[in-house]
This record gives C-alpha cells, structure tokens and sequence, in this order.
C-alpha cells in the first residue's frame, strides 16, 4: 500500500513464467471457441455455461489466490440474480444499469459477510460464511419480492444501452460473451497486479505477510468483495439469460456446487474453473434426458477427480510434461 | 382476375394439406420432472410411464404418424429445466412438454411455452398463478392446485364437523397460502380457526408445534406445508396420540405415495384430499392394477393426471386433425375430458381443468384388505367448486 511496495517473494511465483507467445495463442485459440460455440452448440446453453463459468472463476480468486474457502457464494450470486431480475421486471431498468445494481447488491453483501467472516480463519470461516448466507437465504424465502419458490419469472433482456434489442438469441450471446471475457480479464489483472501478489503471498504465508507491514484484513476484505461483486455480475447476468430468478441460486447446495466445479477444474489456474464449470453443467443437463441418476454420476466424477487428479484437470495438465513444454504456468 | 383467382386457389391447394399434417412427421412429448430429489416419490418417473401408457391406449399414433414420449430429469433447478425446454422445442421437435413438478419450474417453461408458441401441460406444481395471472392461451393445469387442496380438505371437514382448526404452517409463501386458502374456506363454511404456529422449512422437531395444537382444543390441526415437513409432523402426531385423543389430523398437500412411504400405523386417520383414488371404481382399480404392473405402484393424482392430459392432448390433434398449436389448444378447451381419471370435466378459459376432487381418510392397519387399499373416500367435491372461479382467477384471457 505505502510508496515503497516490496517486491513479493519468490515463493509467490512458484515456477518459470511463461512463454508470451503460447499465452497468447491460447487466449486465441479461447476467444475463437467463443465467437464459434454459437453456431456449433445451443447458445443458451452455452450462455449458461458461461454464466457458471464466470461464477467459479470468481470464486476461485478468493481460494485459489488469497486461500479462503468460502461456503456462502451462491447469496452473491443469487442474490444479484434477484436485484437485477427484479430491476428489469418491476423498474423496468435496462439490461446493463439492472446487471449494475446486481454487482452492486452482491458487493454490498460481500462487504457485510466478509467484514464478519474474514475474523476467522479456516474451517470457522467457512462456517461463518455458510451460516450468513443461509441467514440470506431464509430472507429470500419469505420477502415478498422474490415470489418465495415461484420464484421472479418472466424478466425481460430488453434493449442494451437503448440499441441492441437483447431478444435476439445472437445479440444476447455475443453480449454474455463479452461481459465473460471483461469478467476474466478483471481477474486476470487482479491476480497479476501487486495487489495480486500480496493475496497470494497471504495464501502462502499470512504469518510472513503481517511480519512485512501488510494489513492483511483489508487485503482479504478487499479480495472477498471483488470476489463476491464478480459472482455477482455472473449471478445478474443469468437472470437475464434465462429470464427468471429463483431460490435454487441462493441454496447452499449452490455454493457447494461452485466449490466442486472449482476443484475439478483446478484450484488457483485462471482456465481451470471455467473447464470446471463446463464439465459439471454439460454433466447436469446430458445426464438429465439419460436413465443415470445425475447426482450420483456428479459424485463419482468428484471422486474420481480427488483421487486420481488432487489439482484438478487444468492443473494437472499444467503439470504434466506436455504442461512443462507448453510452458504453462500453474496459476495462469 | 381468373389468373389471380387461379394462383390463389392453387396456393390454398398447397397450403391446406400443410395445415393437415402433422410437423416433423411424429408428435413428441416431452415429460419434465424431478427424477432424482425430494419430488421423485410424488411424479418421477412414474409419470413417465403413465405418459408412455396413455400412448399405448390411444394405439401409439395419431393421424398415422407415430407419437414418441421423451423425458429428462429436471433436479428441482429450474435454469436446467428451462434448458432442456428450450433445446426440446428449439433442436428437438417436442411439440408439447407435460408434468412439470415443482412451481418454478411450472411458470418458467410455461412462459417459455407461450413465447414459443407451444403446449405445455402442468400436473406436478400447485400455485394457483399458472391459471391466474400467469395463465397461457397453450397452457394447461390438470390434477390439483392449492385452491381445490384448500376447499376439499378445509371446506368438505367443516361439513363434517369439523369445524375449528388449528394451523402448523411452513414458514414461506406456498405454507401462508395454503393456510391462507383454506382458513378464508373455513370462516365461510362457518366454522372458526383457534390459531396457527410456523415452523421453518425443514423443521426435524416438531413436538412443541404439535404440543399447542393438541392443547388448543381445535377439533382439527391443518398441516399447510409440504414433503418431508409433512411426514416428520404426522409420525411426530401419531406419537404424541394426537388423532387417537379425538382431534383430526388434516394434510393439505399429501399423495398415495407418500402414505405408502410413511405405513398406516402413523398415517391413519389422517384426512386429506386428492383428485384420484386407484379404488374408487371398477375402471380406476383395472387402470390401478395397470400401473402397480408396469412400476411396482399404485398411482397418485399426478400419475393419472399424466395419464389423462397426455390422452387428451392426442384426442385434441387427432380432432383437429393436425398439430399445429393454435388449433389443438382450441380442441382441448373445446372438448371434455372423459377417461379413467376425470369424468367429463370441463377445461375453463384459463386452462383449468375442472375436475372432481375426493376428501380421503386414511384408513387404521385393520380395515384394509388389499395391498395398496389405503383411502376411505368421505367426499366428493365438485370440480366447478373445488377450483377458483375463472372469472376471479386474475387470468387476461378470461372474458
């Protein structure tokens, strides 16, 4: 924070940085599966994917980079499901000002449960966590403007900035797209800024950190708000995809979701949760049409990924020999 | 004047048979319920196979083109049941999508139904709004609502003489509107409610709540709440005594199924009301014996409601003669249901199906004589009174 930023440690930056060249190929090769997935898969689906994706993204700048597991994301992200969806039906807001006040409600609630749950650490966090976003849950349950389990239905896309008629399937799309990237890119910057740096130096050694001058309250406070107003913005934007709110977002079993999707993807890698997530959404929906019992199918993959994979699909890859040639890093 | 009568008349030639036919070559049916959580005992699969039976009675195709039956699992969630809905009708051909357990996942395919220009027909969800302010000109509502819970279990016990309640109502909307519902029912039967206590969702201990019924004096303690809510109250009832001491039992949202999953021993007494009983006549026990072959149970209100919605939805295309939406949906509300689960009723603007609906008593372990054989029928009410009014149910295409 003050003038003289001390230059992070090397454990910080565990192994060599990558080749600029094959980071950037792949950030090609990810922005041109994203303009053709449209037209090779359903864009709603693909939509939603993105949605969840960028929600585990978030999550994971909180445990993958400052080392906080945190049980309580779904209230930010079904929390600014219902702020935005009830912006652009009952106010009749336009799509963006209604995804604002989403990421503004979640970081508002982010700002709350973190001032409480950042005071403990480990298992009492997470616990803190869970039982503040239960609190919201049960809130949602009975507030008359939720519609308890009918849910807010019916909201419309509308028309962005006034121009863009968001009813359109492609126009919607490119417009998810868009925020996914800009939601990526801002963690992206978050984790390789100082800022960053200090996070994970918290994650390594909070001990060390506090030794070196850090406040490392405000640091985790700070990482906890980004984290939750970024589920947020994937929150708000769902709403708007499917056109409606309802409490499955804000369930417990949400948070536990976006933790599994985390974990399988790879814990602390910028691509890992989004292959997560797109693992166990494709799983969800697949699995719904086939005679499986999907839950139990999710938790054999969970298993398997625990045993067999510790650091997930994406950081066992990176890894992993063909990793090391690509000269992939762990946490990009 | 005649070249344009002639290209006129040779574009009707070509457009009429078009209109005649059926779209894709097959009618699909989609049946979208939960599988696999807490509603699965309640529709499930079992209203798969009631969808598939009512198939096969109709002769597996309609207008000679074959009719297939697709289902998925849903999981409570409704993004995913929105998901498949929209690949279904968008990718898949499914021209009409039934069951849809659960009131979320009810009015999102139900709004999606209408922007898409399809039938959708509700048996798994209660809210009064899919036939209210939710209503669709292509949407339909069979087997129950919290409305017709309300007035068969609270209005037909008053006449009984039972005519001061007690509530434990669930702590959320669905909990105050059923409570809601069937005290306003009560008042004006005549009868009076002493009080109510709310319990949590999920509530595992429910002595106390059960301790101030019991001494409240109220001849009848209303459970307006739902699933395992429900069972954990009436086992905690059966052994606090509560219906051996005199007082009524009344579940207001409680199915065959669940009864069977609970035993007699704690579930006798227990009044309730559903809008089928496998045992009540000699056609709903041969269609009974139908299902309990094919699935190993006995169907519930939301089974043979699948059944009969599926079979009138088949009948309607096959009158119609094709299976373009605008005109099946006209035969549906233009014709009566007549099948093994309603008796003639009448579809109201609003999509309501207005079907009978039974006030059951579960009988005590010593009165039955058949397997499955779980249900006094104590009343009969009327589909037009059981349901809300059309005209008052806030529904725009009710004129």
């Amino acid at each position: 924070m003050s003038g003289s930023t001390p230059t992070p440690s090397a454990a910080a930056v565990p192994q060599a940085p990558s080749r600029p060249g094959v980071t950037a190929a792949l950030v090609v090769a990810g922005l041109a599966a994203l303009i053709a997935a449209p037209f090779l898969f359903y864009p709603v689906f693909v939509m939603t994917l993105l949605c969840f994706a960028l929600f585990a993204a978030a999550f994971n700048l909180l445990l993958g980079y400052t080392g906080l597991l945190s049980f309580g994301h779904a209230a930010f992200f079904g929390g600014a499901a219902y702020f935005t969806a009830h912006a652009a039906k009952v106010w009749g807001w336009s799509p963006e000002l209604a995804l604002l006040l989403g990421v503004a409600g979640a970081a508002g609630l982010g700002l709350v449960m973190g001032a409480v749950a950042i005071r403990r650490q480990g298992i009492y966090f997470a616990m803190v966590t869970l039982a503040l976003s239960q609190m919201f849950f049960f809130a949602c349950l009975q507030m008359p403007f939720t519609h308890g389990e009918d849910g807010i239905q019916s909201v419309p896309r509308g028309m962005l900035l006034g121009l863009i008629d968001l009813n359109r399937p492609l126009a919607m799309y490119f417009f998810v797209a868009a925020v996914f990237v800009l939601g990526l890119a801002i963690i992206w910057r978050i984790v390789n800024s100082p800022f960053g740096m200090i996070l994970k130096a918290i994650r390594e050694n909070e001990q060390r950190a506090i030794s070196l001058g850090y406040s490392v309250a405000r640091y985790k406070l700070s990482a906890f708000v980004m984290s939750a107003a970024l589920a947020g913005l994937a929150g708000g934007l769902k709403a708007l995809v499917l056109q409606f709110a309802t409490l499955t977002d804000v369930a417990w079993q949400m948070s536990g979701e976006v933790i599994l999707m985390t974990l399988l993807g790879g814990i602390g890698t910028m691509v890992g949760p989004v292959f997560g997530a797109g693992l166990v959404i494709a799983l969800q929906n697949r699995l719904a049409t086939s005679d499986f019992p999907v839950t139990i199918i999710t938790g054999l993959v969970f298993m398997v990924c625990v045993l067999l994979f510790r650091r997930g699909l994406i950081g066992e890859l990176a890894a992993s020999r063909i990793g090391k040639t690509l000269g992939m890093r762990a946490d990009t | 004047m005649t070249r344009l009568l002639l290209s006129a008349a040779a574009a009707a030639l070509l457009t009429t048979p078009a209109m005649a036919e059926i779209s894709d070559g097959k009618v699909k049916i989609g049946i979208l319920n939960d599988q696999s959580g807490v509603y699965a005992d309640f529709g499930g699969k079992f209203s798969v196979e009631a969808a598939k039976m009512a198939v096969e009675d109709f002769g597996g195709k309609v207008l000679d083109m074959p009719i297939e039956v697709v289902s998925a699992d849903h999981q409570n969630k409704a993004d995913i049941a929105s998901n498949i809905a929209r690949q279904w009708y968008d990718t898949e051909q499914v021209d009409s999508i039934m069951e849809l357990t659960t009131s979320s996942v009810a009015l999102a395919v139900q709004a999606l139904s209408q922007e898409k220009k399809k039938i959708n027909l509700v048996t798994g969800a209660a809210t009064t709004d899919l036939t209210g302010k939710a209503c669709s000109p292509y949407g339909f509502h069979w087997a129950y609502d919290t409305h017709a819970l309300a007035v068969g279990t609270g209005g037909a016990l008053v006449e009984q003489g039972g005519d001061s309640w007690f509530f434990l109502t669930a702590d959320y909307a669905f909990g105050y509107s059923l409570e809601d519902n069937t005290a306003g029912i009560v008042k004006e039967k005549g009868g009076t409610v002493t009080g109510s206590v709310k319990h949590p969702l999920a509530t595992t201990d429910f002595s106390s709540f059960l301790l101030q019924g019991q001494s409240s004096g109220a001849k009848v303690i209303g459970l307006a709440n739902a699933g395992m809510d429900t069972q954990n109250a009436i086992k905690q009832a059966a052994e606090f005594g509560i219906t051996q001491g005199g007082q009524k039992l009344a579940a207001l949202l409680f199915t065959l199924a669940e009864v069977h999953g609970l035993g007699l021993e704690a579930a006798q007494g227990l009044t309730l009301t559903e809008s089928f009983y496998w045992n009540r006549t000699p056609q709903t026990a041969e269609f009974g014996k139908r299902m309990l072959d094919r699935t190993g149970a006995m169907p519930n209100m939301i089974h043979a409601a699948t059944y009969s919605g599926v079979l009138h939805y088949l009948r309607a295309i096959e009158a119609a003669g094709t299976d373009e939406t605008e005109a099946v949906a006209a035969k549906m509300h233009e014709m009566p249901v007549d099948d093994v689960f309603a008796n003639g009723a009448k579809v109201a603007q609003n999509g309501r199906l207005l079907s009978d609906v039974y006030l059951m008593q579960v009988k005590k372990p010593e009165e039955v004589t058949t397997d499955w054989d779980y249900y006094n029928v104590l009343a009969t009410i009327p589909g037009d009174q059981a349901y809300m009014d059309p005209a008052k149910s806030g529904c725009p295409l009710v004129k």
